[in-house]
């Protein structure tokens, strides 16, 4: 069972290559800023997604508050880099880590809550942290947000262009893959994955669920906090409205999207959400002249919705068109709960 | 059933090459669009990033009829010097990151300036890059943060006045009057942070003294806690940095409570739902407002007088609505534009240049004298203090 699971996982993995492939050598052919700009969204979000999808898709623990971790992320970069002067690549190490022991600390009471529960947990801990970031006054800048945050560097090296910074987006993302590539192969991903299917069996089968599910909750905000140094690095101006329960919701999103407990579920939801939205900015105005964002939002909803009822268990399904055979798609993309 | 799923999935991988090679297409150089000139003569393209959807859209609604008003006034009187205007409006959905997106798309699609965005945070997300790729933008939204330090904005223009305009306009009044203790209420957001950054700092050597400092949320639906503590802080005068619908809120509760000291509001409220909202309650409100909304009252020597009965002329009669100073922001962000244009023609640098030379003219937020020091380029006589009288707007000064 184990020999062919992982190979069926190779397989898919090729496809994967090709479709990755495609999105490094686009931005090459079309050289844009605006076109490496998107792909650094995308690449953001499919860090966090990616983080968020090991909780979610394999341990099977909801969260409603990555926004707060993103966002977090994000302030400690500002903070330390503006405030302190701290270098940028110690900062964005430590961007990391901050959300990563607030997860840890709040983790161990919260993930005793199961499902609805947890969702509401984690909502209000998201919501807690947004009223944070605008009652934070000379700390966090207020509602009004921090301007002023440097280039991350390393060393003389400076990320100074769109280029640049679409490069080392991929590059994190890429090393995370092959990270979580070798993850779910292993014991702890397999014993992730029996505490989504059943954690009492899980837990007489000798898994320490509690511990287990508060590792892959320090992950995911270790990665969704890393995901928030860098967008504060990108766009180095930071304010608390990005980080609202609005983008929360977008993450899960974009987990649902790409498919739960799938490998390449986050980064294709994430590609297919950050594009569509960019898509209809220029396409809704071409079919209806005039039109503000509130007909592509209608569009979206639409879309997505449809999207949904076609292919309930996530857009990374529709691999199986490529000759693999439904059956054992079904096998991979083991019973989702909810 | 097998058969019929497989070939929905293989339209549904096809829709996604589809969305795909769409997102090369649409990321690849355009083409010269064949706008038709006015005199066959090359279009200058420009772009605007508004608040159009979401939190601020009605601030960026405004913005977008206004500047849709200008193009079409200018293109059918042969644009600038027989060019053209091409102007590409992107909503951001008042959304930051989408506003960094947004004005990429516009400067890769040769957009030689930026206009917007409506918003604070919106403008500040779209900095950087205009700093990087050098193109001028102008931003419709208020906070000095947005242009200062003009060292690290040499690119960033913006046309709403700066707070500090509005509240030496204040702090004078309550000079003449003799009001030395205030209570400053704002509302918690950056708009109201804004106001009370820039209060402290104001207040400082003028030796008034804030005596009570209070806040509340902009979803609050009663602030009379907040003004029971102003009413035992003894002040003179009470100023309240909030928009409606919580302006209008904390307005009747004022007169509720039974306070009697002069209420004085921003700008922010200075549009008729605060009226309307606050329920009779408003009267005798003072607040510092641009002189649109009191176009009539000014003295016809004042040299804005013209231009501000021209713009509610062409606005009410385009759009059958009273225009308000979002879309003066806009009036503003765009003709100065035109202007540094037809000096300078479709050359970033020389744009940006002519934009910081721009000396004495007349907008509908004031009169614009720019300097590389003050990318706003508005002074104290951009604004006047007004008094609600019966419901309508008076001019005290």
């Amino acid at each position: 069972m184990n020999e062919r699971h992982g190979y069926k996982m190779k397989l898919k993995n090729h496809r994967g290559f090709i479709l990755l492939l495609l999105l490094l050598i686009i931005p090459l052919v079309a050289e844009s800023n605006y076109l490496y700009s998107t792909l650094v969204i995308i690449g953001l979000y499919a860090i966090i997604v990616q983080g968020l999808g090991i909780l979610m898709g394999y341990a099977g623990q909801v969260s409603f508050g990555h926004a707060a971790f993103f966002g977090l992320g994000g302030y400690t970069a500002a903070i330390l880099t503006t405030r302190f002067h701290w270098p940028t690549l110690l900062a964005l190490f430590a961007s990391a880590i901050l959300p990563g022991i607030i997860a840890g600390l709040i983790g161990r009471q919260t993930l005793k809550l199961r499902e609805l529960y947890l969702a509401l947990a984690t909502l209000s801990f998201g919501i807690l942290v947004h009223i944070f970031f605008n009652e934070g006054g000379e700390l966090t800048g207020g509602p009004s947000g921090m301007s002023g945050i440097p280039n991350l560097s390393i060393g003389s090296f400076e990320f100074d262009s769109d280029q640049k910074f679409y490069m080392l987006v991929w590059l994190v993302l890429l090393m995370l893959l092959i990270g979580i590539y070798n993850l779910v192969h292993s014991r702890t991903g397999r014993a992730l994955c029996s505490i989504r299917e059943s954690e009492y069996a899980a837990e007489n089968a000798g898994i320490d669920c509690a511990r287990l599910k508060l590792q892959a909750f320090v992950f995911s905000a270790l990665l969704a906090g890393l995901a928030g140094g860098l967008y504060a690095f990108y766009v180095t101006f930071i304010s608390p409205s990005p980080f609202s329960f609005h983008t929360s919701v977008q993450f899960v999103l974009m987990a649902v999207i790409g498919g739960l407990g799938t490998f390449w579920g986050p980064v294709i939801g994430a590609v297919v959400v950050v594009a569509l939205n960019e898509l209809l900015r220029e396409i809704v105005p071409l079919l209806i002249p005039g039109a503000g964002g509130e007909y592509q939002i209608i569009i979206y909803g639409v879309i997505l919705v449809g999207l949904m009822i076609f292919q309930p268990k996530g857009l990374s399904g529709i691999g199986q068109y490529f000759r693999i055979p439904l059956k054992k798609q079904l096998k991979t993309d083991v019973k989702i709960r909810g | 059933m097998k058969k019929i799923t497989m070939r929905l999935k293989s339209k549904l991988w096809l829709a996604l090459l589809l969305v795909l090679s769409l997102l090369i297409s649409a990321c690849s150089p355009t083409k010269e669009a064949d706008v038709k000139s006015a005199g066959g003569n090359e279009p200058y393209k420009i772009g605007a990033v508004l608040d159009i959807s979401g939190n601020s859209s009605s601030l960026g609604v405004p913005e977008r009829d206004t500047l849709l008003m200008m193009v079409e006034k200018l293109n059918a009187n042969g644009g600038v010097k027989g060019h053209p205007i091409d102007l590409t409006i992107m909503d951001n959905k008042s959304d930051e990151t989408e506003s960094v997106l947004a004005v990429k798309t516009l400067i890769e699609k040769g957009a030689l300036a930026i206009l917007g965005a409506s918003s604070s945070g919106t403008s500040m997300a779209m900095i950087k890059t205009v700093q990087s790729e050098k193109v001028p933008m102008i931003s419709l939204a208020a906070a000095s943060s947005i242009v200062e330090p003009t060292s690290e904005r040499q690119w960033v223009y913006k046309t709403a006045q700066s707070d500090i305009v509005m509240i030496n306009k204040i702090i004078s009044y309550l000079k003449k009057n003799n009001l030395n203790k205030i209570a400053f209420l704002y509302m918690n957001n950056s708009y109201g942070d804004n106001g009370k950054k820039a209060i402290s700092a104001a207040v400082k050597d003028s030796g008034i003294d804030i005596v009570a400092e209070e806040k509340f949320d902009a979803n609050d639906k009663d602030m009379t806690p907040q003004l029971t503590k102003v009413k035992a802080s003894g002040a003179q005068a009470a100023i309240v940095w909030a928009i409606p619908p919580s302006a209008s809120i904390l307005t009747k509760n004022f007169k509720d409570i039974g306070l009697s000291i002069p209420l004085i509001h921003s700008h922010g409220v200075g549009n008729q739902k605060f009226i309307e909202l606050a329920q009779g309650a408003a009267d005798g409100v003072i607040l510092p407002i641009g002189k649109l909304s009191v176009a009539q009252q000014i003295s016809d020597n004042d040299s804005q007088k013209k231009v501000l009965e021209s713009y509610i002329a062409d606005y009410s009669k385009k759009y059958n609505a009273e225009p308000n100073s979002f879309g003066g922001y806009a009036w503003d962000a765009f003709n100065l534009l035109v202007n540094a244009l037809e000096k300078a023609g479709p050359d970033r640098v020389a744009i940006r240049d002519e934009l910081e030379k721009t000396q004495g003219f007349v907008g509908i937020s004031g009169v614009f004298n720019m300097t590389p020091q003050d990318h706003n380029g508005l002074k104290e006589d951009s604004a006047v203090l007004v008094q609600v009288d019966q419901g309508k707007w008076k001019l005290i000064e």
